[in-house]
């Protein structure tokens, strides 16, 4: 099979989930070519709708670039979420211990301390896999609820506004904890560069480092892995640092941001979507950033969609569940060969 | 050339045309927490969306839009696509709707039970919820066999203890032994976790449920074990035909429909509105007959009063969970009072998470 068709096949899945986007709005009585510019275009057709694009796809992708460690390695981070979350917690407390404090180096320190928190947060499914066996899937997954209720409880005891009313919230930080903005106006601000920095470093490690190689090769074949002597535990427990240190970099990045608070819904559920960008974008950095403005857009182009013809908002998910199911649909095909057997009949 | 020429015509045509459409109609958003058949909060701002559609006004409603990084992009863009008036209808959207509000000063705000009114274009609104409560309290009191009303809690926010208060007060009044139980939920609308509190209170002994969230399902719950239990938000009526022996209704209506004439007309003025049973915010569904004709009679009295101020929900004394003064006898508490509201009246039990 030849290495195009292989990075081909998402942009036809894509092209598939326009396909079947435009008949279902047109079940749904829409004018299928008006819907789906309202859905993939108006939203970007200014400068703010753009910004607003990359506000979206950045937490999407940095997330993605590291659950693509831990997927080439085949070692399934599924808590992306919870990683997130709890980066949120460690940077957002740090925020507030810095509360009223101003210095170029309180925002180094949040960010830092939130990917040291979400690192953290992802190594204990990490040692549990190597050290007792157990299935690192449902421990990331459940280690999701953990963190949302440790910031239930966070948000609404101990770190809540103490002149909010006792509304689930804390205070909002001060100036010297927000990420700078980069425009006037618009809500781009300098995660973005983290974003791509970090892109930069994912594809300098997978693509030329030791342990890069080592990742792919535990991807190909455990065993081949095995047999070249690798150190299976530490490298297991690596890439689920990476992965966790970028999910934690993504909650500060929302949390000082576009939030500029703690409280309950700091995410939309970015941890779990960045699973599609990550296997929409072929565990490639470079396919996860275009990955990540496609999913993006499915966000934006939903509440465009609905504002402009009042399609329902959720016809965003359905989207987003299409381009999956195609993906994977025609991975299928590609990867196996449809043989049909003719069953004789004293065979059955 | 001329094709040229044409093009720039039609061109022109259009741009004419959108600024035209842009600029001319008048036109109201919403943006809403949940979806719009949750038969609770967001349905019944809905209604009013459709109250106000009735009047021939455009209005544009997005649902579902989460109280995180989301609501600040919907809520600008509605006021970038030429709506003039933009109700956000949950707390969540306090910060968000003032951030928009400084950048769009053309365009009016409503932001539903928040406190910041940081620019001139922003007003608040809220409803006395709690004056139904009263009402709900009195037939608790009167209802109940094993004295214990079991209340399913949403936030320890003042307007929830508020709600918990002035339903106690009232079920004293009529049934001095009266104990109310709570579990807090920490969640608005989650049909799993409100039928589980409802079943543990149930198990708890109460033989009425009623809730502060936006769910049917306690009052399914309710149903099937038999107890009394009160509809919130809209009338839940169908969901437990036997079991609810009235529902709380949120009628935002009346005050959409006022709201949306004045900033059409241009009489539009920043306010905070707090409104009750006595402007119909806060309404009640009909009374189940099976309380029997007497107490429908004192619960209409009661509603009546309540209405014209003759009674008020926190009429003094009032004493909180250790025992001490909070309104003397014979005085109201102020609505500065009740929009601070952090402690628990004598008789509720346990302790509000902090």
């Amino acid at each position: 099979m030849s290495r195009s068709i292989y990075f081909l096949t998402p942009v036809l899945a894509i092209f598939l989930t326009l396909f079947g986007g435009g008949i279902i709005f047109f079940i749904l009585g829409f004018n299928p070519i008006e819907a789906l510019k309202f859905f993939f275009i108006t939203p970007i057709s200014d400068l703010y709708g753009f910004s607003e694009l990359l506000v979206k796809a950045t937490p999407l992708c940095l997330i993605a670039i590291g659950l693509s460690f831990c997927f080439k390695s085949n070692n399934w981070n599924i808590g992306a979420e919870g990683q997130l979350i709890f980066g949120g917690i460690v940077g957002g407390g740090v925020a507030l211990l810095f509360y009223n404090h101003d210095g170029f180096y309180v925002l180094p320190i949040i960010i830092l301390s939130g990917a040291i928190g979400g690192m953290l947060f992802a190594m204990i499914p990490a040692i549990l896999k190597t050290y007792f066996n157990t299935n690192e899937i449902l421990v990331s997954l459940m280690l999701v609820y953990v963190a949302k209720l440790l910031l239930d409880y966070l948000v609404v005891g101990p770190w809540s506004n103490p002149e909010g009313f006792n509304f689930p919230e804390t205070r909002q930080f001060s100036e010297s904890a927000r990420m700078p903005i980069l425009f006037d106006g618009l809500r781009i601000h300098a995660g973005i560069f983290i974003t791509l920095i970090t892109v930069f470093l994912s594809w300098l490690i997978l693509y030329k480092t030791y342990l890069g190689f080592q990742i792919k090769v535990s991807g190909l074949s455990l065993k081949t892995a095995k047999y070249a002597g690798f150190k299976g535990k530490t490298m297991i427990i690596i890439v689920f640092m990476i992965s966790g240190a970028c999910a934690g970099l993504a909650g500060v990045g929302e949390i000082t941001g576009p939030i500029g608070q703690l409280h309950r819904n700091i995410s939309p559920d970015y941890g779990f979507t960045a699973i599609i960008v990550a296997f929409l974008g072929r565990l490639n950095p470079i396919g996860i950033i275009f990955a990540s403005l496609i999913v993006a857009l499915t966000y934006l182009g939903a509440e465009t969609a609905q504002i402009f013809l009042q399609v329902p908002k959720y016809t965003g998910q359905v989207f987003q569940g299409m381009i999956l199911f195609f993906l994977l649909g025609s991975d299928y095909l590609l990867f196996f060969k449809i043989k049909f057997l003719g069953l004789k009949k004293n065979e059955l | 050339m001329y094709k040229l020429f044409l093009r720039s015509l039609i061109s022109v045509f259009f741009l004419l045309g959108f600024s035209l459409n842009a600029n001319a109609e008048f036109k109201v958003g919403f943006v809403y927490v949940g979806p719009t058949g949750d038969h609770g909060w967001t349905y019944q701002h809905h209604e009013g969306r459709n109250a106000v559609e009735a009047l021939g006004i455009k209005t544009t409603y997005v649902e579902s839009v989460p109280e995180g990084a989301d609501a600040e992009r919907v809520i600008r863009q509605l006021a970038q696509s030429g709506h003039d008036l933009i109700f956000t209808t949950s707390f969540g959207y306090m910060d968000p709707t003032n951030k928009v509000a400084k950048d769009f000063p053309n365009v009016k705000f409503e932001h539903a039970t928040g406190y910041k009114r940081e620019h001139s274009n922003v007003s608040t609104y809220s409803a006395r919820f709690y004056e139904g409560r009263t009402l709900l309290g009195h037939m608790a009191g009167k209802m109940t066999k094993t004295n214990t009303i079991g209340y399913i809690a949403s936030f320890p926010i003042p307007e929830v203890i508020r709600g918990i208060n002035a339903m106690t007060l009232a079920a004293q009044k009529v049934n001095p032994d009266i104990k109310t139980k709570i579990v807090w939920v920490f969640t608005w609308y989650d049909p799993g976790k409100e039928s589980e509190a409802a079943q543990a209170l149930i198990d708890q002994g109460a033989d009425i449920i009623m809730q502060h969230t936006d769910s049917t399902a306690p009052v399914q719950v309710a149903e099937k074990a038999g107890v009394w239990s009160f509809g919130q938000a809209s009338d839940m009526q169908r969901f437990a035909p036997k079991s609810i022996l009235t529902s709380i209704i949120d009628d935002w209506a009346p005050y959409y429909v006022e709201r949306s004439i004045a900033a059409r007309d241009g009489t539009w003025k920043q306010q905070d509105t707090w409104h009750g049973l006595k402007e119909g915010m806060v309404a009640m569904a009909p009374y189940n007959s099976a309380m029997g004709s007497d107490l429908v009679k004192e619960v209409e009295q009661l509603q009546k009063d309540l209405a014209s101020g003759k009674v008020h929900s926190f009429t003094g004394p009032i004493y909180d969970q250790k025992g001490n003064i909070l309104v003397a006898e014979g005085a109201v508490a102020d609505d500065g009072m009740l929009a601070g509201m952090n402690v628990y009246v004598k008789g509720v039990e346990g302790d509000i998470p902090q």
